[in-house]
């Protein structure tokens, strides 16, 4: 069982999340176990979403990566609340907005990439500043609710299960066929394997990084207008934590970081994982310190553990 | 074959695997004082391997090597400086964002402390001026702003240079190559001079005139073993080509088609400066790109399969590509065999928006069959290959393609003869079909499956021969013609 | 030609800090004084250390995101440990810089991207200066205040501080024989294999000079601000990033100016809070504004490089 654990390593963030959930159950005595479980679902769809979009960008190649998705989280969730404007009706047009919002973003990513030549990292830093300064700007003191039917659905349970989860589960899926039976999907994998080899293959890199961009700015979009239903109101900072998350659970979920290789299962399991061990911190009394230094730990340590690119002989 | 006293470098019984591939075979080499020697062989024939592992780089499997009468093991390369071994290889060992200076200080280690910048700066300018007199270049230049002729002087130049360690053997593989005629014909002297204060040379070259003409013994490889040796008299043009296995017949291999050149133009270009002579291929048609390596065959491909239309080029049919690098342009490491073909042709497996598992497998196995590629699964990873059949898995990809167009970028370099064999004969039914071949190669044998070669010097094309004129004197004497 | 288009790009730091000068000048004629420049310049130092740690990094071909949460902690270790039990406190910062050069020789020995190592450490050294310094405050040690705070006549203390910073990251990366290795290694690796040096240890080197500049940056800045909180160094990931390369360093190939560098970090720290202050944008656009100042400078530096391919 070892062989095969070892085999698929990112098979571990699962054994990671079930031995916090442990960990977890264990100091409370036993109780709440379910609540415990739900509440981590919940939890895990919102890194999900972040982490599928950061995935697609990091796919594309090293030096590839998106740090504009905390603050495109944060202005989504002032827009679409916004929009919304905290009735029913709203809904759709909201959620038009949010994503509407993250595919700006993400197609002035690479705008800012491909035109002037910056390097993603900088690109995406950069951004995230302006795109902070305008919801700063934009949101002031408005604390916009979230029209009671998109809050109580985000909320929705089913047997235990969050019915967002699901959903996400569905579309997680989508998004693995995509990527393995698409013409898209397998250029993403071409490009990050290999940029001048995909080139030669006929394979429009420019277009391919374009869209991937915008991928990532519509799932960051969407997730800041789940996440404003979920705790019931907009903010700038609702993003925050989700850029080292999202990093890390594309990361712990075994996605290579050198590009070309993606991992659809392990960002569920990474992020079970990642709720499970802030929920077991959380329960131990640890303070945002330890946090931030056990997930910065384990991030280094699963990249050194993978390893780096090996190239053809 | 002993090694006599008086030599600085013997090599006996070296043998070398990369993978299933035997690059060296119980090879023995020696080089005396003061003696200049010549190297050559075919590509893969291990000329490059076995310096290589002179210079300490790559680690021989077996075999002994002596420096100076002594045995060495754990031999490494910085054994090998130890020792008084240089080596200018093909791919330049210079910092681009360093000076000259700087890199020559990065050179000589004992060249630290505030002076050492001025001296460094010394030492290379005068070893410049000793070599290439009337070079032009300043210590102070940052190496990235050298043409790659400069750099190459610097490289050599560097080579010679000696602060605390002696200066014993002088490994020159293809130093020639970036170089014009004038500081050639001077290096080839400096290696004279140098050979006369009892300096080992070993020369590697593809220019049989410099070899014939410079050293004082030669050494010819093939298929990693050592198929002939002896002083340079012994040795002419025809001999050397013969013993590295270009067997000159007189016969072509086929005939070639000349009523091919009036058939729909397929592609059409212009390299080098304008008013130069025109590049044309046609349907059906196998056309080479000869001449000596980096004269601007690679350029023009990359031209034709972007067609810009700013560049003049014109292409009347999608292109595929066959990299000839296959590490840095063509391999997915990560990717199955089946994957790595599949990818130009995914759009022709697609059944309802998605590709078709079934139809991908179909593909994969039926080019598996046609190119004999050597696997148990075409799933198996495509780093699993040998690497002719990572080179077979290349071809693939362009033929299973739909494009009419091909463009080879030197793809058999480093192939074994069966993998070659397989992949001719598939071109030619290609080309029967309708399908167009442009076939740059730097094996002027594989030239004679070609309807029709133009010859490149310097970007530019210097003469166009039809099929029935192909041969390899021709093609070297053209290839050292200046363009008009 | 060659040599005017290298004199220009050699130029563009000093130009572009004349600029910000000048506009500040325009906009509010009466800080061009002593005491003026004292003020404006008062991040300065720390700034331009944090670009010196960046640009050994840069030198490299590799990226240090994490120098900011670095110069936080050690700042937050500056104030109460260094302060307290001085003894202790110097052995926490060499432990930090033997940490950073540790990450340095992870990075090599297992081919690892920088981008995404120094981003975690990022978040170990955040969450360690929370460890340390929960909330704002401890205190400098007295020694480090009146450094920080002299008076030298002519020049103010950062202008002074930064001209011997330039000097001596000039000389040991410029002329020295082993700083050409370490820049040379960001420019052709195998060929400082083949000369026979250690590339583990160079990159070990570079990211322990990092780590070194590092603490003296936030030595500086405790030294300045009196006290610490645990976000102190939040920016200066992005500074020093955007210093080095306004300076005329590059992301890959190991090309960086010492000296420009420092002009960069210079331009910024005029640039980042001054000049906007002075040009009244109001707090909340002042982050994106930083944001688009980086733009700029990479745009004007794309410009330049797409001038100089084309000839």
């Amino acid at each position: 069982m070892i062989q095969a654990l070892r085999a698929r390593p990112w098979s571990w963030s699962f054994v990671g999340a079930a031995g916090a959930f442990a960990a977890t159950i264990a100091t409370l005595h036993g109780q709440g176990a379910a609540g415990v479980a739900t509440a981590a679902l919940a939890l895990a769809v919102f890194m999900v979403l972040a982490g599928i979009g950061q995935m697609f960008v990091i796919t594309l190649g090293p030096g590839n990566i998106d740090l504009s998705l905390a603050a495109n989280i944060g202005l989504a969730s002032a827009v679409s609340m916004t929009v919304m404007n905290g009735s029913d009706a709203g809904i759709g047009l909201g959620l038009a907005a949010a994503a509407g919002c993250g595919l700006a973003i993400g197609a002035a990513n690479y705008l800012l990439i491909w035109l002037l030549r910056i390097p993603p990292i900088i690109a995406t830093l950069s951004s995230s500043f302006i795109i902070q300064s305008i919801d700063i700007a934009y949101g002031r003191g408005l604390q916009i609710k979230p029209p009671p039917g998109f809050a109580d659905f985000t909320s929705l349970q089913i047997a235990g299960l969050p019915l967002l989860a699901v959903f996400a589960l569905l579309f997680t899926a989508g998004m693995a066929v995509l990527l393995r039976r698409t013409v898209y999907g397998r250029s993403v994998l071409a490009v990050g394997q290999n940029i001048h080899a995909a080139k030669l293959a006929g394979i429009a890199v420019g277009r391919v990084r374009a869209i991937t961009y915008m991928v990532c700015g519509v799932l960051g979009g969407l997730d800041g207008a789940f996440l404003a239903g979920y705790f019931r109101g907009a903010n700038v900072d609702i993003g925050n934590e989700y850029l080292l998350a999202s990093i890390a659970v594309v990361v712990v979920g075994g996605t290579s970081v050198a590009g070309g290789e993606a991992n659809l299962p392990g960002i569920w399991g990474a992020s079970l994982f990642m709720v499970l061990l802030l929920t077991m911190l959380n329960t131990f009394g640890a303070g945002a310190g330890a946090r931030l230094l056990f997930t910065g730990l384990i991030i280094v340590a699963v990249v050194a553990f993978g390893g780096g690119r090996k190239t053809a002989q | 074959m002993t090694v006599a006293g008086g030599d600085i470098v013997g090599l006996s019984g070296i043998e070398k695997r990369f993978g299933v591939a035997r690059a060296l075979d119980d090879v023995d080499f020696t080089v005396g004082r003061g003696e200049r020697v010549g190297l050559i062989g075919h590509n893969g024939a291990g000329k490059s391997t076995l310096m290589q592992i002179l210079a300490g780089a790559v680690t021989a499997d077996a075999g002994r090597i002596r420096v100076a009468d002594e045995e060495l093991r754990d031999y490494s390369s910085r054994q090998a400086r130890h020792h008084g071994i240089r080596c200018v290889f093909q791919e330049l060992s210079l910092c681009p964002n360093l000076t000259v200076a700087e890199n020559v200080r990065i050179f000589h280690p004992a060249l630290r402390g505030f002076g050492g910048q001025k001296k460094a700066a010394r030492l290379i300018g005068e070893m410049l001026d000793r070599i290439f007199p009337g070079h032009g270049i300043s210590a102070d230049d940052p190496v990235r702003d050298l043409a790659i002729g400069k750099r190459q002087m610097v490289e050599v130049a560097r080579a010679f240079t000696t602060v605390a360690e002696p200066l014993r053997l002088v490994i020159l593989d293809e130093p020639t190559s970036s170089l014009d005629a004038q500081a050639s014909a001077q290096l080839l002297a400096h290696m004279r001079r140098a050979a006369d204060e009892g300096v080992g040379l070993i020369l590697i070259s593809h220019v049989l005139a410099e070899v014939l003409g410079h050293v004082d013994r030669i050494v010819v490889m093939r298929d990693g073993k050592v198929a002939a040796l002896g002083p340079v008299q012994d040795f002419d043009r025809r001999k050397l080509v013969q013993a590295m296995g270009g067997e000159e017949s007189a016969q072509k291999a086929r005939p070639s088609r000349q009523d091919l050149r009036e058939g729909p133009v397929y592609v059409k270009a212009a390299p080098g400066k304008s008013g130069a002579k025109e590049f044309m291929a046609h349907q059906g048609e196998i056309v080479g790109l000869a001449g000596l390596a980096g004269h601007g065959q690679t350029a023009l491909l990359r031209q034709v399969f972007e067609a810009s239309s700013r560049g003049g080029t014109f292409r009347s049919k999608p292109a595929a590509f066959v990299a000839g690098d296959r590490q840095n342009d063509g391999v997915f490491p990560c990717w199955s065999i089946a994957q790595n073909i599949t990818i130009r042709s995914l759009k022709t497996l697609r059944r309802g928006g998605l590709v078709s598992p079934a139809q991908e497998k179909a593909l994969a196995e039926s080019w598996k069959n046609r190119m004999r590629i050597r696997t148990t699964d075409m799933e198996n990873g495509i780093l699993s290959l040998s690497g002719g059949n990572q080179q077979k898995a290349l071809f693939a990809r362009a033929l299973a393609s739909e494009a009419p167009i091909i463009l080879m970028d030197d793809p058999m370099r480093g192939v074994d003869i069966a993998t070659r064999q397989d992949v001719y004969s598939l071109i030619r039914s290609q080309a029967a079909e309708g399908r167009c071949f442009l076939w740059y190669t730097t094996e002027t044998d594989e030239l004679l499956h070609c309807d029709h070669v133009y010859v490149f010097r310097a970007g530019a094309i210097v003469a166009e021969l039809a099929g029935a004129d192909v041969s390899e004197e021709k093609i070297i004497q053209l290839s050292f013609q200046e363009p008009a | 030609m060659v040599a005017a288009v290298r004199l220009l790009r050699g130029l563009l730091p000093a130009f572009s800090l004349a600029l910000v000068i000048a506009a500040i000048a325009w906009v509010n004629p009466r800080a061009m004084s002593y005491f003026g420049f004292n003020l404006m310049l008062s991040l300065a130092l720390p700034i331009a250390l944090a670009t010196a740690a960046q640009m050994f990094v840069i030198a490299g071909s590799e990226l240090d995101l994490s120098i900011g949460s670095f110069i936080s902690f050690c700042g937050c270790v500056v104030a109460t440990w260094l302060n307290q039990s001085p003894l202790l406190g110097v052995a926490i910062l060499a432990g930090g810089v033997l940490i950073y050069a540790g990450v340095g020789a992870l990075i090599h020995l297992r081919s690892l991207p920088s981008i995404v190592v120094t981003l975690g450490m990022s978040f170990v050294w955040q969450g360690l200066a929370i460890l340390v310094l929960p909330q704002p405050g401890g205190a400098a040690p007295d020694w480090l205040q009146t450094l920080m705070s002299a008076k030298p006549p002519f020049l103010p203390l950062p202008v002074i501080g930064s001209v011997l910073l330039a000097l001596v990251c000039h000389l040991l990366l410029m002329r020295t024989g082993y700083g050409a290795v370490l820049r040379g290694a960001g420019g052709n690796p195998t060929a400082v294999i083949r000369a026979g040096w250690s590339l583990l240890k160079v990159k070990m080197a570079l990211f322990a000079l990092a780590g070194l500049f590092g603490v003296l940056s936030s030595l500086a800045l405790i030294g300045i601000s009196t006290s610490a909180d645990p976000n102190i160094g939040s920016n200066y990931s992005l500074l020093s990033i955007a210093g080095v390369i306004l300076g005329g360093g590059e992301f890959v190939g190991g090309v960086v100016s010492p000296v420009g560098a420092v002009i960069g970090a210079l331009t910024l720290t005029l640039a980042a809070s001054p000049l906007l202050t002075f040009l009244h944008i109001p707090p909340d656009w002042q982050i994106g504004a930083n944001g688009a100042l980086l733009i700029l400078v990479l745009a004007a530096r794309a410009r330049f490089a797409r001038t100089e391919a084309a000839r």
